[in-house]
């Protein structure tokens, strides 16, 4: 009988691994610390090395202006109370929390610092997930923010969101005071990931305490971009490039934006069963290029999410 | 194609001069380049002939199903990552109508199959093929309901282990290469004699991959070229591993045994739905699924229409004056950019407002608004040039000049060079009815 051969890649690289949550044997509260990365093969081949699961991020939201209805109306009774919704999350099975205080933005509602860290705390005692904290989008209140955030979070070894290429000093200085991890993003190109990671190393942040956001483009908003920029971020990682060998994360929530998501027709099926498909093909498409990492706002597309990454990894 | 050192390396090596090149090796270069063909050298031997025609064949084979203009090409695929060049031949989905479904079930199928076909920015994503499968067991009823399902008019695959089965379908049927669905170690024999005959496409089945390998040899032995395989996979991961290490083998020609198109069976498969969205990433060709509902089949379309673009060229729309809903001078001018994507949207949201109104198409080398204007491919400058160009200012004589809502920042400058009223518009073009209702512009 005829042998056919496993191609196997014989990759000089190996992504790295960073740690989230610290538990009290850690000198943090969280009842589990997650490792993401340590993949040393292309997604989801076995043969050439998986890695630490692929975890999910449940998205908490301290405002929902301005947010689709439909991709929130599970949580509809909890949207005022981040903590309860936190607590929902972990009900459904999310491995983390990730709190986004949109409520900063000073052209939305305008909280104070003060309100933020607040609403931070109570999440951190809701549940014993690891928690990755967003600012609200103004860069200037985010740098100030996001120090307050990570002094109130001191030991938990949180993810702090986000550096960027013109906004990266202060928030890296924040994380490493405190010893928490960053979320470093960029535009949807793999000279600005790498970059962007060359930034923070020359600043002094170790790369074992980043995860890269590359920018996932939705399903249909330019999805293709991500899948093959992440691709390449992937494959040059594992060919040996240390400032690619970050472990990834992607931002799925743009994805109920597109309008065909969640648009009511008809023809197109029930808007809610479609939308969170909308969410998890995103999704899928972003674990299949290499993300480590998913930030999801609907527990239909957590639950397929979850049920892809195990029967993905055989589990 | 092969490289010219392997070319050179079967030719006579006799630098004769009849091929119109002084040397062998000038003329592998021409072959490799595809300039010439081989049989101008005329000492080539038949061996070294049958070893390049083989060594020149696409890693995985092109395979056609059914006929007409919606027959399906699956195979000839060069790359392992779509960055690489492009995917060339899309996914296709087939719904699956067993012989034994009911008057109610057969005629839902065929309506779903029928309704399952959306526009998007001006492409028909839609179902491609229908599946009968022999459950019956009984001639008459597959024959039966394959003549029905044919109405459809989509290329078939016709499930069923039973090659004589097979046969008398194809005949009295009356259909033009349909696949032929699955020899396995027990009937390769009979179904690859009846695969040649009909000079239908034959799909071959193993869970294992030296099995298959071996059924694939077979099926080749007996005169049956255009194979599909199905690798059976239990579970997603085998899925992924699977599709990956026979595209891989193919294209890196680590093993050329499996070089062909793949098929996945997903029916009475919980996930179905994931599998489909796997194979459309991992190297599919056919996924047959039992029902596809359009909450699902949306997504899965445009995950393929995602996956299968061209990396190097964004699917673009012509550049120009675009008249909406019949307008007059009287009409609003608005611009927008010539991504295929911002296009359509745009224009399907002033469509909805039966508002008339002239849409100002600039050249943005198919780029969004924001991406274009960071990039440089959109100012206010360019836009007062396609202005020009086109005459806009003439066909709409109202003066003023609607621009995306995202483009605030431009209005002053744009208000300054093209001498028009700027109306900053809404940042979503869904904004549009309502700005175009309200008079404002
Ligand atoms: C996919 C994408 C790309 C793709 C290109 C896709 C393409 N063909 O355009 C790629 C990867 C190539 C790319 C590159 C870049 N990108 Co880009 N990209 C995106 C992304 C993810 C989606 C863009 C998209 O397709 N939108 C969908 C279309 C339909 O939107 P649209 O054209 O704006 O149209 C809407 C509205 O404007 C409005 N509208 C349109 N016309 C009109 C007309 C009127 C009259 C009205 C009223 C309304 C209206 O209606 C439409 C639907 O609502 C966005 C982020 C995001 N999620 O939006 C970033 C984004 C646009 N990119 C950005 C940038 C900076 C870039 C780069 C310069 C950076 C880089 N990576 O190098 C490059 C430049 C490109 C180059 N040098 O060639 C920034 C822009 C920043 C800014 N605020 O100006 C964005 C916003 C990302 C970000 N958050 O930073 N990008
Ligand atoms: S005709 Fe054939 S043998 Fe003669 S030079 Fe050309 S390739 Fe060589």
């Amino acid at each position: 009988m005829v042998e056919v051969p496993v191609p196997k890649e014989k990759w000089s690289g190996k992504i790295g691994t960073v740690a989230v949550g610290s538990t009290p044997a850690e000198g943090g509260s969280r009842s589990s610390q997650l490792m993401l990365g340590g993949e040393s093969g292309m997604p989801f081949l076995s043969y050439e090395g998986l890695g630490h699961r692929q975890r999910l991020a449940g998205e908490v939201l301290d405002s929902i202006d301005g947010v689709p209805e439909l991709s929130v109306a599970p949580f509809a009774d909890v949207a005022g109370d981040p903590a309860a919704w936190a607590k929902r999350w972990k009900e459904l099975g999310a491995d983390m929390i990730c709190l986004k205080l949109r409520s900063l933005d000073p052209e939305g509602r305008n909280a104070s610092v003060d309100e933020a860290v607040a609403t931070v705390t109570n999440v951190l005692r809701a549940v014993g997930l690891p928690l990755i904290v967003y600012g609200g989008g103004n860069q200037e209140k985010d740098a100030h923010a996001m120090e307050a955030v990570s002094n109130a979070c001191a030991g938990e070894r949180v993810l702090l969101a986000q550096a960027e290429e013109n906004a990266y000093k202060s928030i890296s200085a924040a994380a490493t005071a405190n010893g928490h991890g960053l979320i470093a993003y960029s535009n949807l190109d793999v000279n600005l990931a790498k970059q962007m990671n060359i930034l923070l190393a020359d600043f002094g942040t170790k790369l074992d305490n980043v995860v890269m956001d590359p920018l996932m483009a939705a399903l249909g908003m330019g999805l293709e971009y991500s899948y093959s920029v992440n691709e390449r971020i992937r494959l040059a990682a594992l060919m040996g490039d240390r400032m690619l060998r970050t472990p990834m994360c992607c931002d799925l929530t743009s994805a109920w934006e597109t309008r065909e998501a969640t648009e009511e027709n008809e023809a197109w099926g029930d808007p809610t069963e479609r939308g969170a498909w909308w969410e998890a093909t995103t999704g899928l498409a972003a674990l299949m290029s290499g993300a480590d990492l998913l930030i999801v706002r609907h527990p239909r597309s957590l639950e397929i999410l979850m049920d892809a990454i195990t029967e993905l990894r055989g589990e | 194609m092969a490289t010219a050192i392997e070319i050179f390396k079967h030719l006579p090596k006799k630098n004769c001069g009849k091929c119109n090149f002084p040397t062998c090796l000038a003329f592998a270069m021409q072959l490799a380049n595809q300039k010439v063909k081989l049989s101008d050298c005329p000492f080539v031997s038949e061996e070294a002939k049958a070893k390049l025609e083989a060594s020149s064949a696409p890693p995985i084979r092109l395979v056609t199903v059914g006929d007409g203009p919606r027959k399906v090409e699956l195979g000839d695929e060069t790359e392992l990552y779509r960055h690489e060049k492009k995917f060339f031949h899309p996914t296709r989905y087939a719904i699956v109508i067993s012989d034994e479904a009911g008057e109610e079930e057969a005629e839902a199928k065929l309506r779903r199959v029928h309704e399952l076909s959306f526009e998007r920015v001006g492409q028909t994503l839609a179902l491609d093929m229908v599946a009968v499968r022999d459950d019956s067991g009984d001639d008459a009823r597959f024959v039966a309901m394959i003549s029905r399902a044919a109405k459809a008019g989509l290329p078939m695959v016709l499930m069923s282990e039973r090659p004589e089965a097979l046969r008398k379908a194809v005949k009295e049927a009356g259909l033009k290469r349909p696949l032929l669905y699955a020899a396995t170690e027990a009937n390769i024999d009979a179904m690859a004699a009846v695969a040649k005959e009909l000079k239908c496409p034959l799909a071959v089945r193993s869970g294992d991959l030296n099995a298959l390998a071996d059924l694939a040899e077979r099926a080749v032995k007996a005169g049956v070229e255009d194979l599909v395989l199905d690798l059976a996979p239990p579970r997603a991961k085998d899925l992924v591993e699977r599709n990956t290490i026979v595209r891989k083998n193919a294209v890196k020609k680590t093993f050329r045994g499996l070089g062909y198109p793949i098929i996945l069976n997903a029916c009475g498969d919980e996930r179905a739905v994931l599998k489909a969205m796997l194979s459309t990433m991992k190297y599919g060709g056919i996924v047959l699924l039992d029902d596809l509902d359009p909450a699902h089949a949306l997504p899965l379309f445009v995950l393929r229409q995602n996956i299968y673009t061209d990396p190097q060229v964004p699917i673009q729309v012509k550049a120009g004056l675009y008249p909406v809903n019949d307008p007059g001078p009287d009409a609003p001018l608005l611009f927008t950019t010539n991504f295929s994507l911002t296009y359509f949207t745009v224009m399907a949201d002033i469509d909805k407002a039966k508002v008339p109104a002239w849409l100002l198409v600039v050249d943005t080398e198919g780029l969004s608004v924001l991406t274009a204007f960071s990039a440089g491919k959109l100012s206010a400058e360019s836009v007062v040039e396609a202005i020009e160009e086109t005459s806009a200012r003439e066909k709409s004589s109202k003066g003023v000049l609607v621009i995306p809502g995202m483009l605030s920042r431009m209005s002053g400058k744009l208000q300054e060079l093209s001498g028009l009223k700027v109306v900053v518009g809404p940042r979503e073009s869904s904004g549009i009815p309502k700005l175009l209702k309200s008079g404002q512009a």
